[in-house]
């Protein structure tokens, strides 16, 4: 997307970058730690800035301090690469459990709440259905949720450092497998940073098979989620009905690239593999049968009372919540947040393609699913129009990492939010550092907003309407 | 909703027996699962599924067992909610030392007799995590497994086949105990 430099900033430009994100005239996009460096990514109205704050005594006055998104990105810095933020808020670790090098877990010091006949639930990390690893520890006051508070990290596999020194090859693998269901948007977002730093370009046909792969998959985990929302209500009919959409998208994508996830398929310089000869016919086929379905669906959703009772006012996300945060995805366009990086920070094809990107105001796990929906549509157009144009000519340009050191930067619009990739490549074209941030960073904190003063019965709904990434998350 | 739920009734189950080259293999598998199923666990297999440090894509595909083209309910093996309740434990990803302990403990919480059946290249040797600070390495290295359903991640028709090969095993220990 980008082969913008990195600014470097003095402890002043750095505390007025701060006061900007406190001010709320940016939004923070990334915090990232590299050597002696810390950089942030700042979106404004003009677009990204990448500051970077040189610190040899392994210090940097904290963001965290006055703009608490940043918070659990100092801590997982300090964990993974050891540089402090000085007035830090909370200097608990967050990735790191204490055994990395041997030992027992570290107990962990869950925040207070006091009050006459409250009582902790723990859940977690191992929870009751076909899910990923976490810890939430409720504090309730009978079922009224007085207080969430997340611990994450159990799934930390040192994505980051394992990337280190390795060829693009490897490296994009690692990229796929950051997050299973955003295999796709993880290897478009790497490939496009990969491309940004060595200043190239995936020839067309590429581009817009990548963007086939990113709507077939927003599609697949939209049904599934749309599903899951509505069985975490006990309606299970739902689930039922949307998990066969999901199957038919799943096995449409293989068909036409022989992945049922479409797994290692985007690469720097374009994609691997072709679609297959009888791919348009059965994405035909496939849109076709969407478009019968899921309109049965929704007005279904929409005309039973008893699951709307679950949905509307239940988990509200604040709007200025959202818009401190930089929620990207469902969770921010569902609390009056207009933002796309297919739109906003427009990468081929969709600077070419037409579509709207749907924002609502009421905040919750009705607004939630809406969007969902609402995307689902736009991914169905979507798909037509790529269908319709698809460029002839060939699907990958050769990439030739040898040169000068070189960094890159991109942001690509998973089905959950923005993910952004910044690497930085040495003169062997290998791998010096790549830094992946999923949307869930800025959504997971608001999870613990969102549940306060619902019951612990409603958590699960909440939690579905999120779908954070686990792995994503904490790499 | 009545529509939805008259035309289930009306039309001809998603549910596949279909002989198609590529479902064969699925409707085969079917049959077998019933079989060794019922003969040796009675009707029912319950199954607790952990993620100890997988990217999710994993547990992607064992979510689609249960949709209406798998049912994998039709053959008794259905998925629980708890470790106390389950005789299998499918377990997916590198284990992470972060989940190492979360992992002993279900294994420890599950009664016997259990099986343990390790999902997914992770969870076979660490795959492309094996060697991280932050990774133990496949699950084998932590829990004692009896079966490992290779892939990244597995297909659902690659899952069903791994459960019969299970069912199989579980048939072999019990006639040796005998």
């Amino acid at each position: 997307m980008s082969a913008m430099a990195r600014t470097p900033v003095t402890e002043q430009g750095w505390n007025e970058a701060i006061e900007r994100l406190a001010g709320g005239r940016a939004t923070l996009l990334g915090l990232w730690g590299d050597g002696d460096d810390v950089t942030m990514a700042l979106l404004d109205g003009k677009g990204v800035t990448l500051l970077s704050n040189r610190c040899p005594n392994r210090e940097y006055p904290s963001v965290g301090a006055q703009h608490p998104p940043a918070i659990r990105l100092e801590r997982a810095i300090r964990d993974l690469h050891g540089l402090d933020a000085a007035g830090a808020p909370d200097r608990r670790p967050w990735l790191d459990h204490g055994v990395w090098h041997g030992g027992a877990p570290t107990p962990y010091a869950f925040l207070a709440a006091e009050g006459e006949g409250l009582h902790q639930i723990p859940v977690g990390p191992v929870h009751a259905g076909i899910i990923e690893p976490g810890h939430f520890r409720f504090t309730a006051n009978g079922e009224h949720v007085v207080r969430l508070e997340e611990r994450l990290g159990y799934v930390h596999k040192g994505i980051e450092r394992l990337m280190q020194g390795v060829s693009f090859d490897a490296a994009v693998k690692l990229a796929a497998r950051t997050s299973g269901d955003s295999t796709v948007a993880y290897s478009y977002a790497f490939a496009l940073a990969a491309e940004a730093a060595l200043q190239a370009v995936a020839p067309p046909r590429a581009a817009y098979l990548r963007a086939l792969m990113a709507e077939l998959e927003r599609l697949a985990n939209h049904f599934g989620d749309i599903g899951a929302i509505c069985n975490d209500a006990a309606f299970a009919l739902m689930h039922a009905q949307t998990a066969i959409l999901r199957e038919r998208v799943l096995r449409a994508a293989h068909t036409c690239f022989g992945h049922r996830l479409m797994m290692d398929l985007i690469v720097p310089g374009g994609v691997v593999r072709d679609i297959a000869k009888d791919g348009a016919d059965t994405l035909r086929a496939l849109l076709a049968e969407a478009r019968k379905r899921f309109p049965r669906l929704v007005e279904l959703y929409d005309n039973t009372a008893s699951l709307q009772d679950r949905t509307v006012t239940t988990g509200v996300v604040r709007s200025d919540f959202v818009r401190q945060f930089g929620a990207g995805g469902y969770v921010g366009r569902a609390s009056g947040r207009d933002f796309d990086a297919r739109r906003n920070l427009a990468y081929a094809p969709y600077d070419a393609l037409k579509f709207d990107v749907p924002v609502l105001e009421a905040g919750d796990v009705n607004a939630r699913v809406w969007i969902r929906i609402r995307e689902v549509e736009q991914s169905l157009s979507l798909i037509e129009q790529i269908l319709d144009r698809l460029p002839g000519g060939p699907i990958a340009a050769a990439i030739d990492g040898k040169g000068a050191p070189c960094e890159g930067f991109a942001v690509a619009e998973a089905f959950r939010g923005d993910v952004l990739v910044w690497l930085r490549l040495d003169s062997g074209g290998r791998v010096a550092r790549c830094h992946l941030r999923d949307a869930s960073w800025f959504q997971w904190p608001l999870l613990e907003a969102a549940i306060e003063d619902n019951i612990v019965a409603d958590f699960p709904l909440c939690n579905k309407s999120f779908n954070c990434s686990y792995s994503g998350h904490d790499l | 909703m009545r529509r939805t739920l008259f035309e289930s009734l009306t039309h001809a189950p998603l549910t596949e027996p279909a002989p198609a080259p590529d479902e064969a293999a699925l409707a085969e598998l079917a049959q077998s699962v019933n079989r060794t199923a019922r003969a040796k666990l009675g009707r029912s297999l319950s199954i607790r599924q952990i993620d100890a440090g997988s990217c999710n894509g994993c547990e992607l595909e064992i979510h689609a067992l249960n949709n209406a083209f798998y049912d994998l309910e039709r053959f008794g093996l259905h998925f629980v909610a708890s470790p106390r309740h389950a005789d299998v434990l499918l377990v997916t990803g590198p284990v992470t030392k972060n989940m190492r302990e979360a992992l002993l403990r279900t294994y420890n919480a599950t009664p016997d007799p259990k099986w343990v059946v390790a999902v997914g290249d992770c969870a076979f040797n660490g795959g492309i995590f094996g060697g991280s600070y932050a990774v133990a390495g496949g699950v084998g290295g932590v829990i004692p497994v009896d079966l490992h359903i290779r892939g990244c991640p597995p297909t659902p028709t690659e899952l069903l086949k791994g459960l019969i090969a299970l069912l199989d095993r579980a048939n072999e220990v019990a006639v040796r105990r005998a």
